[in-house]
């Protein structure tokens, strides 16, 4: 075969359909949110053509964190709360694999809480899905950091006794913050671009996503769902900027400059209506595995025998030679 | 009577010739007895004596000047021959001020009557409740039968340099290369080499000040001692046993080790760091050990076996991540230098007190490999085999050292390097259609792991309960294949072992077993006890999970066979404690489990190390037992 042919074939090979990244029949239940969020990465793994076998989903323990089973790609469900030190890991061996991580509101906020607030510092090249449905949802209804006040769980047959935590802000309080975006996984067109957009950071990408669970929480958001006035569209010329069809039904909007880390802060704290976009976007955050291995030389066999020579030689002793003895 | 040396010029007659003697030089923290006794140490492993040096370090950081608690330096055992412990109680000290010696002599650290050179500025000391105190510490060890030499070292070092405090170290260096009769050409290339990144004015100074405690000790100290030596022919690394880990991941191959930072395991990962990075790896610390953990299986995962270091509480927090690792197959490197437990224990001290927890720790079964070097040196093999292995059964791989290597300064041979040593670049060929991810094999377990950019082997891993092709699996008979295939691995390994070495007789009546760190004093005492005429042996296991075959067989052509280590057993003879409540030490419990002899069990958890006399003495009551046995 010619290079040329190679060629054709290499290009062929990489235009890729939506059944490239599909595996097996997603086992959420009917309506679920995650359902939505599992459609809109296929797209976007099928347009920016994603190569399956350099694609790695990483995920915690929850409902959410089976997304990785879903996905023909190479996959890690891991423990419940640690996807992001175990994606860290993997972005640390392997820069060249694109590398997703799903996770839920108790894996990242709850559990994986310490680990949440330093992969922001990291700021590590992961694109990161908070499936945030405010509810334990594989567990079975139990209150989570996100669930408001007063809502009723297995936990909480009274109310939830605290004021919810919200990821965004705490995701926009912790320094090298790079991209904050929040979307609801009930307009696909804003979660496939904010997706999108995510993806393209080079960073971590933090992504909040208001996710239903019809099983245990039928109604929370359903007040959202229907009406289109709670759900504020965020936009900017370097933000998303919105179709006229959205624009059309969502007339709530914010300009917001996404490089305005206070505007964003503000926009964050709110929560009815519920704020769409990117909140924040600070591409010139240096990546800490950029950092550490960026200028290093690639680890190779020659190389470490060198240096592990040069180590040998800082403790050796010589045998005593001739003109020392006395 | 306060009997000094100080002569005018001392009659010096020929030393004498000693088989071994241990030294101690303790001082404050921050005053450098440590680089003393590092550099004597090396000087006289450079001239072919046995070394093995032990950190002595006080429990804070910077602990009052002048107090008990404060103790901080070194400990020399110089030999004649090869020395493979630490030994017993200490011969010669060097002690900087009275009080951190008072500690010492508490801890019964020191040989009775032994020699004592002690800094006598404190006599003359300002404060009247120093001079006093050191008046009174003074004549307390005259009077209980120390050799105490008072040495001006403060007072002559004032002359040479404008802090004493600073330089008295390699003053008190020249005295002990005099005492000796260590080469004097080595010493000050010794000090050249130790103080070597620093500028030439600072090595010059060390050097004048060595010169000065040796012509002092020439003139003033009538005290010489000869340990002979062997000429060494062969280059050696003076290390301790966490730069012999350190070193062992950089020739490992490994990319990624992953830690937080947890006496005493941390100076491994100090060292590591940038020697890794020269070679392109990477020492990350993360937030915490859990994190660590995590950060090193999903390194693994995509790549190259990676590490995570640690001790006692970080190596409890690991454990949910290591049950990942075994369930999904990711080959993991865990070292485990062990300090006192349980809880925060100890951390400076010494104890194996985890063996139990790295066999059975994480719920449910899971199986790991656990190797536990005995030496310096093997702390260095172990990791590049731990490696091997890891990647080899794609499992978790435990290497559990601890404070006693980690601390202990040694020259051993200098390795030559082995290709062989490296792991092979991360493998990325594609996948042949068809195969599974778990492809066990029926009978080893095993199976080729795909990694990340491998084409055709897209599939995700889990720690749930999956079957050959890692999808998620609630049957019966999937859980079954799998629970056997990873219990199977270890057995295939076990085929693989060699049966361990008996260290003396393959018969006889006593057959004491250990492993890890106690190596070198069991069988100082088994050499002792056979010199005497005792019928003993022992047998020393690197291996602890799988266990080398025939260790059975070998323990069964012995009337008994006790357990020695460094954990807690109850005494057979404590109230309460009978046939049914007893709890044995770890090992003992294995192997009783293991082979159906009813093993005894000794050991110390007195946060030193098991010095041979202990053994000798333990030893020798169970020796007694057996010949009551026979009559
Ligand atoms: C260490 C540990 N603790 C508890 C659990 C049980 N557990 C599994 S998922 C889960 C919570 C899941 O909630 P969330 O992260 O919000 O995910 P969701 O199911 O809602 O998608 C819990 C507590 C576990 N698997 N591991
Ligand atoms: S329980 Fe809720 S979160 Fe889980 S699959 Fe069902 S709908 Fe989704
Ligand atoms: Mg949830």
């Amino acid at each position: 075969m010619s290079e040329a042919t190679l060629c054709l074939l290499r290009l062929a090979d990489e235009q890729h359909s939506l059944e490239d990244y599909q595996s097996g029949v997603p086992r959420w239940c009917p309506g679920c949110g995650d359902n939505a969020i599992l459609s809109a990465v296929q797209r976007l793994c099928r347009d920016e053509g994603l190569r399956p076998e350099k694609t790695v989903f990483i995920s915690g323990i929850g409902c959410s964190s089976r997304f990785p089973h879903y996905m023909k790609t190479y996959g890690l469900h891991g423990i419940h709360g640690r996807a992001l030190p175990i994606a860290e890991g993997v972005r640390m061996a392997r820069r060249d694999l694109d590398v997703f991580v799903n996770t839920g509101d108790g894996d990242c906020c709850s559990i994986g809480a310490a680990h949440w607030i330093h992969a922001i510092r990291y700021n590590m090249n992961l694109t990161v899905m908070l499936h945030d449905n405010e509810i334990y949802g594989l567990t079975k209804k139990q209150a989570s950091p996100t669930s408001p006040k007063g809502l009723r769980s297995n936990t909480t047959p009274g109310g939830a006794w605290l004021e919810a935590l919200n990821p965004v802000q705490v995701t926009l309080g912790v320094q090298n913050a790079s991209f904050v975006a929040q979307v609801v996984d009930w307009i696909p067109e804003l979660l496939y671009d904010v997706l999108h957009r995510a993806w393209k950071h080079r960073g971590f990408s933090f992504v909040h996503i208001v996710q239903r669970c019809p099983e245990w929480l039928p109604n929370q958001f359903e007040p959202f769902v229907r009406d289109p006035s709670k759900v504020a569209l965020v936009h900017h010329e370097r933000g998303l900027s919105i179709s006229p069809s959205l624009a059309k039904v969502y007339r709530n909007q914010i300009q917001h400059d996404p490089r305005d880390i206070d505007g964003a802060r503000k926009i964050a704290s709110q929560r009815d209506p519920i704020p769409v976009g990117i909140l924040y976007h600070d591409p010139s955050v240096p990546c800490y595995e950029d950092l550490r291995r960026g200028n290093q030389p690639p680890h190779s066999a020659a190389l470490v025998k060198k240096g592990l020579e040069k180590q040998f030689d800082k403790f050796t002793i010589w045998p005593q030679t001739a003109e020392a003895a006395d | 009577m306060n009997e000094t040396a100080i002569a005018t010029s001392p009659v010096i007659l020929a030393p004498r010739v000693l088989d071994e003697h241990i030294v101690e030089v303790i001082s404050d923290s921050g005053e450098g007895a440590q680089r003393c006794g590092q550099v004597l140490g090396a000087i006289a492993a450079r001239m072919g004596n046995g070394v093995w040096s032990e950190e002595i370090i006080p429990a804070e950081i910077r602990p009052p000047q002048r107090s008990t608690a404060g103790a901080s330096g070194n400990r020399i055992r110089l030999r004649a021959g090869r020395v493979t412990n630490g030994g017993g109680e200490t011969d010669l000290v060097i002690a900087f001020n009275e009080q951190v010696l008072l500690g010492r002599v508490r801890a019964g650290a020191l040989k009775p009557g032994c020699i004592i050179l002690l800094e006598n500025c404190w006599r003359d000391d300002r404060d009247a409740s120093v001079s006093a105190a050191y008046t009174k510490v003074h004549d307390e060890l005259v009077a209980a039968g120390y050799a105490v030499y008072e040495i001006p070292m403060e007072q002559q070092c004032r002359r040479l340099v404008a802090d004493p405090r600073r330089g008295k170290n390699m003053f008190a260096l020249g005295i002990l290369c005099a005492i000796y009769g260590l080469s004097r050409d080595l010493a000050r290339e010794q000090v050249r080499i130790a103080f070597g990144g620093k500028d030439s004015t600072v090595v010059e100074r060390n050097i004048t000040l060595l010169e000065a405690g040796l012509s002092w000790a020439d003139r003033h100290l009538a005290l010489r001692f000869s340990i002979p030596a062997t000429p060494v022919t062969e280059p050696q690394l003076v290390i301790n046993g966490n730069i012999a880990l350190a070193l062992g991941v950089l020739a490992s191959g490994m990319e990624v080790c992953a830690m937080y930072p947890i006496t005493p395991a941390t100076s491994a990962s100090h060292y590591l760091t940038s020697a890794f990075e020269a070679v392109g790896g990477v020492v990350h610390q993360a937030e915490d050990e859990i994190a660590a953990c995590a950060f090193a299986i999903g390194a693994s995962y995509a790549g190259k076996c990676s590490v995570t270091i640690t001790s006692g509480p970080g190596y409890s927090l690991k454990q949910e991540g290591i049950g990942l690792a075994v369930m999904a197959e990711i080959p993991l490197v865990v070292v485990n230098v062990q300090r006192g437990g349980p809880s925060t224990g100890q951390p400076t001290k010494i104890e194996q007190g985890d063996l139990l927890t790295t066999i059975f720790g994480s719920h449910g079964d899971a199986p790991k490999i656990v190797l536990a070097p005995a030496s310096v040196e093997e702390c260095f093999y172990a990791v590049i085999t731990a490696r091997k292995l890891a990647e080899t059964f794609r499992m978790v791989v435990v290497v559990l050292s601890d404070a006693a290597l980690a601390t202990s300064q040694v020259a051993v041979p200098r390795p030559t390097f082995d290709p062989a040593w490296l792991a092979p670049p991360v493998n990325q060929s594609p996948v042949p259609a068809g195969k599974p991810p778990y492809d066990w094999d029926p009978l080893t377990g095993l199976s080729e792991r795909f990694i990340p950019g491998q084409p055709g082997g897209m599939h995700t891993i889990t720690g749930l309960a999956h079957d050959r092709l890692s999808h998620v699996a609630y049957d019966p008979e999937s859980n079954e294949l799998g629970l056997e295939a990873r219990s199977r691995k270890l057995a295939a390994l076990a085929k693989t072992l060699r049966p361990p070495v008996v260290h003396g007789d393959e018969e006889g009546d006593l057959l004491l077993v250990g492993w890890g760190s106690t190596r070198g004093a069991i069988e100082e005492a088994v050499d002792r006890l056979r010199a005497e005429g005792h019928r003993i042996s022992s047998l020393h296991l690197l291996f602890l999970q799988p266990m080398a075959p025939g260790i059975g067989d070998i323990m069964r052509k012995f009337r008994k066979v006790l357990a020695v280590e460094a954990n807690w057993s109850d005494r057979p003879d404590g109230a309460l404690f009978d046939d049914e409540t007893r709890r044995y030490s770890a090992l003992a419990l294995l192997l009783r489990s293991r082979t159906l002899i009813d093993i005894d069990c000794w050991g110390q958890v007195t946060g030193q190390p098991i010095k041979p006399d202990a053994i000798v003495r333990a030893a020798r009551a169970k020796l007694g037992t057996i010949a009551g046995d026979a009559k």
